[in-house]
């Protein structure tokens, strides 16, 4: 079988090059880029980190991500667990209309987004009927966590109810039988059953929360969000050297978020 | 059957969710078919923004359908191979590489954008022509290929017929393209329709890298967005579900299929 081992990785060989010239060629140049100054302002890295707005961007970043994956969890893992355990008719279209937008690109959710809580959105005109005001959230960072909601919870329902499959039925009985009330059972059996799945689901929700530059452009370029700073950086001022160092700690601080999921959970069936 | 109290109340949970993810489509839908959605309904309906909508971004259409054909037709080449030698090898070497993979998705699009751009931007040839944006897509959908040919190939006896193949005199890559690719159709089947659903909605790393002459169409759905009447951007997003919601349709009914396969 050595031979066809070796073979094997011969058919590597493309992808490889690919990954190398395209991907890791361009993040190490990214990498040194970040390094650089420009003029005495000290490297891009320095400039990140010593500066309110670029440190206060990011901490907004990852705490709205944290909040939407918090929410898309609670939300998705009730709805993914109802999904999957209960039978009833309309179940399937049901399931099918909640994993559509999964593939929405975020451009189109800040467009549904705007829809909603716009300002001619669908929450404007109901305010203006019951509470003779507008309810307009739509272009602030309450927007961009309805977004962020939209485009998570059906990557969550999915893998709940593909976890769901592999849980075992008996130990929810055996505590029922025990005594235990729904809560409990909850708390006690369904969460840690799921927390595998739950937590790197959350991982990849929290993932692309920190990375979805389409839904914040959407909304507006006023937001201060790191993807947005960074576009603003890099299109507005032409400073590379800050807008590489920017991306380099946004890449840096998802992956490690991603790490992190994967040493403490093996094995996890996720959506990607 | 009697349902408990907790049934429906978890039953009306799941349709508030499904009317939060739904009501925003279907008012996209009706905007782009109402001649004014500020009057509503009574002002009547119309193709007319659909026909302008065509008039102004056709050229996005377009272009968009053949960067997804050229993504899925490169990321064959490159994938299928990789998963091939991804599942024989199964070492230390091969798991290392799958991680690489994938990062390009796990990584803000933004920053693989900027990265691409800054070290290939000053090829002035390629940085204004459509291959650049491929390179993109192509990096960004490797692994929705490769992961669910690789879990196809894991089910299947594919070491068995291989031998059985060699034992009758075929060659490596005769045996690849004889024995290995037609037992993992639909592994290849249901990542070629995610990579096009996904090229066609990409927009983190394709608005970086597009020039004016070459705008996709979720280029040309920000630029309506950000400029163009509700209606004009309504219509625009009804023809891009239009052309996505097929392709997802067809992908649920595969991986349906698929996970069935896996149970048996």
């Amino acid at each position: 079988m050595a031979t066809s081992a070796r073979h094997a990785a011969w058919a590597l060989a493309p992808a490889f090059a690919v990954l190398l010239a395209f991907w890791l060629l361009p993040l190490a140049h990214l990498i040194v880029l970040g390094s650089e100054s420009r003029d005495s302002n000290g490297s891009g890295y320095w400039q990140v980190l010593s500066s309110a707005q670029y440190v206060g961007s990011l901490v907004q970043t990852c705490v709205l991500a944290m909040v939407v994956t918090g929410a898309a969890l609670l939300v998705g893992g009730i709805s993914g667990v109802f999904l999957a355990r209960q039978r009833f008719f309309g179940r399937s279209a049901l399931v099918a209309l909640l994993t559509f937008p999964l593939a929405f690109p975020g451009v189109v959710v800040g467009f549904l987004v705007i829809l909603l809580a716009g300002r001619q959105g669908l929450l404007a005109s109901l305010g203006l009927h019951l509470a003779g005001e507008r309810w307009i959230f739509a272009y602030s960072l309450a927007g961009l966590f309805v977004g962020y909601l939209y485009f998570s919870i059906p990557r969550v329902i999915l893998t709940v109810m593909a976890a769901c499959e592999s849980l075992d039925r008996s130990l929810e009985e055996a505590a029922h039988s025990l005594g235990a009330g729904h809560w409990r059972v909850v708390c006690d059996v369904i969460v840690p059953g799921l927390a595998p799945a739950l937590a790197s689901c959350g991982a990849i929700c929290f993932a692309t929360s920190m990375g979805a530059f389409g839904t914040a452009f959407t909304l507006g370029t006023r937001l201060n969000v790191t993807p947005v700073a960074i576009y603003n950086v890099f299109t507005n001022y032409a400073n590379f050297a800050v807008a590489a160092a920017l991306s380099v700690v946004l890449g840096a601080v998802t992956w490690a978020v991603l790490l992190l999921t994967r040493r403490l959970v093996k094995n996890a069936g996720t959506v990607l | 059957m009697k349902r408990s109290s907790l049934f429906v109340v978890q039953l009306l949970f799941t349709l508030l969710v499904c009317a939060f993810m739904l009501v925003p489509v279907l008012m996209s839908l009706l905007a782009g078919l109402t001649r004014n959605f500020f009057v509503g309904l009574s002002s009547g309906l119309t193709f007319d923004w659909l026909v302008q909508v065509w008039q102004a971004y056709s050229p996005t259409v377009w272009l968009s359908l053949q960067l997804a054909v050229a993504c899925a037709v490169c990321v064959c080449v490159v994938g299928v191979p990789a998963a091939y030698a991804l599942v024989r090898m199964n070492n230390r070497f091969s798991r290392a590489f799958e991680e690489l993979m994938v990062l390009p998705v796990a990584m803000p699009g933004l920053a693989s954008a900027l990265a691409l751009l800054l070290t290939y931007g000053q090829f002035g040839a390629f940085r204004s022509s459509w291959l650049f944006i491929l390179v993109g897509h192509v990096l960004f959908t490797l692994p929705f290929l490769v992961r669910p040919v690789m879990a196809v190939m894991q089910r299947q006896q594919l070491p068995v017929l291989e031998e059985a193949a060699a034992s009758l005199g075929a060659g490596p890559i005769k045996r690849f393209f004889s024995v290995v690719v037609p037992n993992c159709r639909a592994g290849i089947l249901a990542g070629v329709l995610m990579v096009v659903t996904l090229s066609l909605g990409e927009f983190n790393l394709t608005w970086m890298l597009h020039t004016p002459m070459t705008k996709t169409l979720p280029v040309g759905l920000a630029d309506s967005y950000a400029s163009a009447r509700l209606e004009i951007a309504s219509a625009y997003t009804l023809i891009f579900l239009l052309m996505i919601v097929p392709l997802l349709i067809a992908l649920q009914a595969i991986s349906a299929r698929l996970s069935r396969g896996e149970r048996r």
